[in-house]
């Protein structure tokens, strides 16, 4: 078996343990979603108790108790405490194993080619999703955001689904326009930015439920998505996705200037409004215009959660109509 | 007003708030004709506004990505009015051909600069006094803001906590001054992370910077094309460019005169590789350059790596077979000597060319023709190339004779055989078969018109097999070496523009101020001592974030924490 045998192996692999680790995130959420509706009929009878189990437990730890008289109470914190979750933790486990596999992949992949894994949309493809789960591990280590675990699991799953079985394609050698430190630097950081993106996207998702079901009220037995009410409030999701989305929003300025650089190498201008161009643009001006949201009175909240949301149909867009279906300089998906 | 009067302060005072949408039965003083234009003024420069055009401008620039550009695909364009000949012309009429250079996309993002000028330069002017004014008075409920802690010392002074509280904040910078309360309270008043706000503007002005950049830039430079064959040399002057597109601002007559020669060009295909077999790996261009009165000086222009030289930017941007032609009269006189590039089609370089030859024969002679670097017979009878390299060439030419249409000297594409008014003479229903050569090979021309000779730039060159098998004519051609017996073209592309490095800059401010207004935290932070009777002091400790600001609540705990251990309490 030669390498790149070994890296499709280790992909379809990693696939395998991802597809066991989006199911141990699903029983995680039906097992939120079932706490829900007993904490529903709990508070049902002893009016909410909860609530303030919830509020008080979160303030605890936050500063010295002894030398503060005053307990900040949370407005932000979950209704609903999730209970400590072994499946959680195995979702996790699993998660990382895949990523391992993954990496693998992507390693041998490299190797074989003799250069960066990420030169065709296979390869692309394949980098891509690993930079995904890498930042998502990343970023439960510091936040709690296990809860993201199906929908960055299952998004990355279906991409390299579509990547391994439609766009995949033997290793050939660069074409001389790809040989360039800044592809990798370029792509590299562009797929960094997606990630971070995918994030902003899906704690903006999770912000709108979470505003409809805080608007609609605290009653938990007629909730539809029962395990909203174990993530935090509506408030702290939109924060969270403004932090992942301004890191991000960064990155792709950087991948912008950095693809203009490199264009002007290899192409002989900075800027030509090539299809590819034409989209790194907009999908930065949707950003940005974001940004400006989050800043603008009427707009905070659910309607620059729309905006979050509409950036990152276009990122997707751009990765897949545009390089498949467009026609521009950027042809390297290899297909 | 520093700032559009719609921005979101998430944590400025009540007080320093505009009111809200303002209630639309209030009737407005009649406003004039300059209080119309304060009007429009402030509305434009809302951040409502801003962020309207921001989401015009992105929509705006999608259609230049669904339709061909004559910026960046001229052909595509010639292609869409064939295949689209009704919406074509309707299409063009609203500029979808030059989307980024039209009358409603320039609008969108002039007003957009607009809006931002207007919005930058108050703030600049708000944001240079508040950095040289003093950090506010401390409010008097500290315990009202959000994020606020307090802690009680035993023994000490008010005084000795607030003027550890004042080297503290100090140390960790931030600017502070001292108040006196009413109710006997001492306070420190600290404002930080002013980088904030000017990163911010540093970032805005710098967007401005690269639009005035850019529009300028494209004026003060030039552009040109230039087809160079192996051997020959390219002289950066008006005459000598195929074609040349100068900045409105720019004179032909500073083009530096220097000389650029083609010794060689080199490419290498793939060869091991079955899956890449006869990809191109790499393209490189073997040039001399001299300025008139220096040294030559060798160099290459590869593909990703220009050559930067007197101020001009040299890029490898094509290339292709330029095949060696004579053609001679019916005496023997040459008519005509010349290396023509042909034009690659496809991968393997099926390549299109055409031979003019207006004077030396009785009437003018055009060919349009074909050349396979590795020739190989379709069924159809028509030929193909199956490999890049020159392994088996073959030209084939079809003759016509009549007007060419360039006597009155309106300039004419090298590249296209005009055949309206001419007479064709091989190929096609004439019945007369095409002309087909290989390196070396010379042939009639019907009509007895004279010869033609497809020259062997390398005729010396051993053949691969000496003991070949001969087919029926005992030609051996197949097993001669044909390495180098086409001359290559390398087409490269000159630009000068004077303005990349401030385009440069330009980027790396916008950079920089991103970063640095999205991650410094400004904030307000206060800390208040009060003596109780009792004889322990009451210290408190506020924050107040000035935008985006999540670590507020911990920072000000940490002030608290470090503020109790400088004064040596007990954990
Ligand atoms: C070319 C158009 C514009 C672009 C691309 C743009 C982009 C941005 C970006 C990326 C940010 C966040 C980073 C930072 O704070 O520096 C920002 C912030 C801001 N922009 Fe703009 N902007 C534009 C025009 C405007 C205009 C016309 C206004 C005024 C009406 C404006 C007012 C602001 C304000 C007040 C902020 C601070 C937001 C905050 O505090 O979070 N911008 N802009």
């Amino acid at each position: 078996m030669d390498l790149n045998e070994l890296s499709v192996l280790a992909l379809w692999s990693a696939m395998a343990i991802y597809a066991l680790a989006f199911i141990a995130f699903a029983i995680d959420l039906a097992k939120r979603s079932a706490e829900v509706t007993a904490a529903g009929e709990l508070t049902a009878s002893e009016s909410s108790a909860t609530k303030v189990q919830a509020a008080s437990d979160a303030s605890v730890g936050g500063s010295r108790a002894s030398t503060t008289t005053l307990t900040r109470a949370d407005p932000d914190a979950p209704q609903v405490q999730p209970k400590r979750s072994a499946v959680l933790r195995v979702a996790v486990a699993l998660t990382v194993l895949g990523f391992l596999l993954h990496l693998t992949a992507a390693i041998t992949r490299g190797v074989a080619a003799e250069r960066v894994p990420w030169a065709n949309m296979y390869e692309f493809a394949m980098t891509g999703t690993l930079l995904i789960i890498a930042t998502f591990l990343v970023v439960i280590a510091r936040v709690d955001l296990r809860f993201l675990g199906t929908f960055i699991v299952g998004l990355v799953l279906v991409l390299l689904g579509i990547a391994a079985v439609n766009f995949y394609v033997e290793i050939v050698p660069l074409p001389p326009a790809l040989q360039s430190a800044w592809l990798v630097i370029h792509v590299f950081v562009a797929s960094t930015g997606t990630a971070l993106f995918a994030l902003g996207f899906a704690l903006s998702v999770l912000q709108l439920i979470q505003y409809r079901r805080q608007a609609i009220g605290a009653d938990l037995s007629k909730l539809k998505l029962k395990f909203v009410a174990t993530l935090p409030g509506s408030a702290r999701l939109e924060n969270l996705a403004y932090r992942a989305n301004i890191v991000a929003f960064i990155l792709w300025t950087f991948t912008l200037i950095a693809g203009a650089i490199w264009a002007e190498r290899a192409w002989g201008r900075y800027w030509g409004w090539d299809t590819k161009e034409v989209w790194t643009f907009i999908i930065w001006v949707i950003y940005a215009g974001y940004i400006h949201a989050r800043a603008t009175r009427g707009w905070r909240g659910s309607r620059s959660a729309w905006l979050s949301i509409i950036g990152f149909a276009a990122v997707l867009f751009n990765f897949s109509v545009v390089n498949l279906f467009f026609k521009g300089l950027h042809a390297y998906s290899g297909l | 007003m520093s700032r559009p009067s719609d921005y979101v302060d998430a944590g400025a005072p009540l007080s320093e708030r505009e009111p809200a949408e303002s209630n639309p039965n209030i009737q407005q003083p009649k406003l004039g004709f300059v209080g119309t234009l304060r009007f429009i003024w402030r509305q434009l420069t809302s951040m409502r506004t801003a962020l309207f055009l921001l989401l015009l401008l992105a929509v705006a620039a999608v259609p230049g990505s669904l339709v061909p550009q004559r910026s960046s695909d001229p052909n595509g364009v010639i292609q869409y009015f064939a295949d689209n000949p009704k919406l074509a012309p309707v299409l063009d009429n609203i500029q979808m051909f030059d989307v980024y250079g039209s009358v409603w996309f320039s609008s969108i993002y002039l007003l957009l600069f607009i809006s931002l000028i207007g919005c930058v330069i108050p703030r600049t002017k708000h944001h240079f006094d508040a950095m040289r004014a003093r950090p506010p008075r401390t409010p008097a409920r500290l315990e009202r803001l959000p994020a606020h802690t307090e802690q009680t010392l035993e023994g000490g002074d008010a005084g000795a906590a607030i003027a550890a509280a004042h080297t503290l904040l100090k140390k960790s910078g931030y600017r502070t001054e001292l108040y006196q309360g009413k109710k006997g309270d001492i306070s420190v008043s600290a404002e930080r992370g002013y980088l904030r706000e000017t990163g911010n503007l540093v970032f805005h002005s710098a967007l401005v910077g690269m639009l005035v950049t850019v529009a300028v830039g494209g004026g003060l430079g030039y552009a040109g094309q230039r087809v160079v064959v192996e051997g020959q040399t390219f002289v950066n002057t008006l005459l000598d460019y195929n074609s040349f597109n100068p900045g409105r601002f720019y004179n032909p007559d500073d083009l530096t005169p220097y000389a650029l020669s083609l010794d060689r060009f080199d490419v290498t295909y793939e060869q091991k590789n079955l899956d890449a077999y006869g990809q191109p790996t790499d393209f490189t261009a073997f040039v001399t350059t001299r300025t008139p009165g220096g040294e030559p000086e060798k160099r290459t222009v590869k593909v990703n790596d220009p050559l930067r030289y007197e101020g001009t930017d040299v890029y490898l941007l094509g290339n292709g077979y330029a095949p060696t032609i004579t053609v001679r009269d019916a005496d023997g006189n040459v008519v005509f000597t010349d290396s023509v590039p042909f034009l690659p089609q496809d991968a393997n370089l099926t390549s299109l060319g055409v031979v003019k030859i207006p004077d030396g024969l009785e009437k003018q002679l055009g060919m349009i023709g074909f050349f396979y670097p590795t020739a190989q017979l379709l069924d159809s009878g028509a030929y193909t190339s199956t490999y890049p390299d020159l392994v088996f060439p073959v030209l084939t030419l079809n003759v016509y004779t009549g007007d060419l249409g360039i006597d009155d000297g309106a300039p004419k594409s090298v590249y296209e055989l005009n055949t309206d008014d001419m007479t064709q003479l091989t190929g096609g229903k004439t019945g007369v078969d095409s002309i087909e050569l290989m390196p070396g090979q010379s042939q009639e021309l019907p009509g007895g018109y004279g010869s033609i000779t497809f020259e062997n730039a390398n005729p010396d060159a051993e053949p691969i097999a000496a003991d070949a098998s001969a087919d029926d004519d005992g030609a051996t051609v197949s097993t001669a070496d044909f390495a180098s017996s086409v001359p290559r073209f390398a087409s490269f592309d000159v630009h000068h523009d004077p303005t990349q490095g401030w385009v440069f800059l330009f980027a790396m401010l916008i950079l920089g101020g991103l970063l640095t207004s999205l991650f410094i935290p400004r904030r307000r932070v206060w800390v208040k001592a009060t003596d109780n009777p009792d004889g322990t002091v009451r210290v408190q400790y506020a924050g107040l974030a000035r935008g985006e600001d999540p670590g507020l609540i911990e920072a000000v705990d940490a002030i608290a924490y470090r503020h109790g251990t400088a004064l040596g309490l007990e954990r």
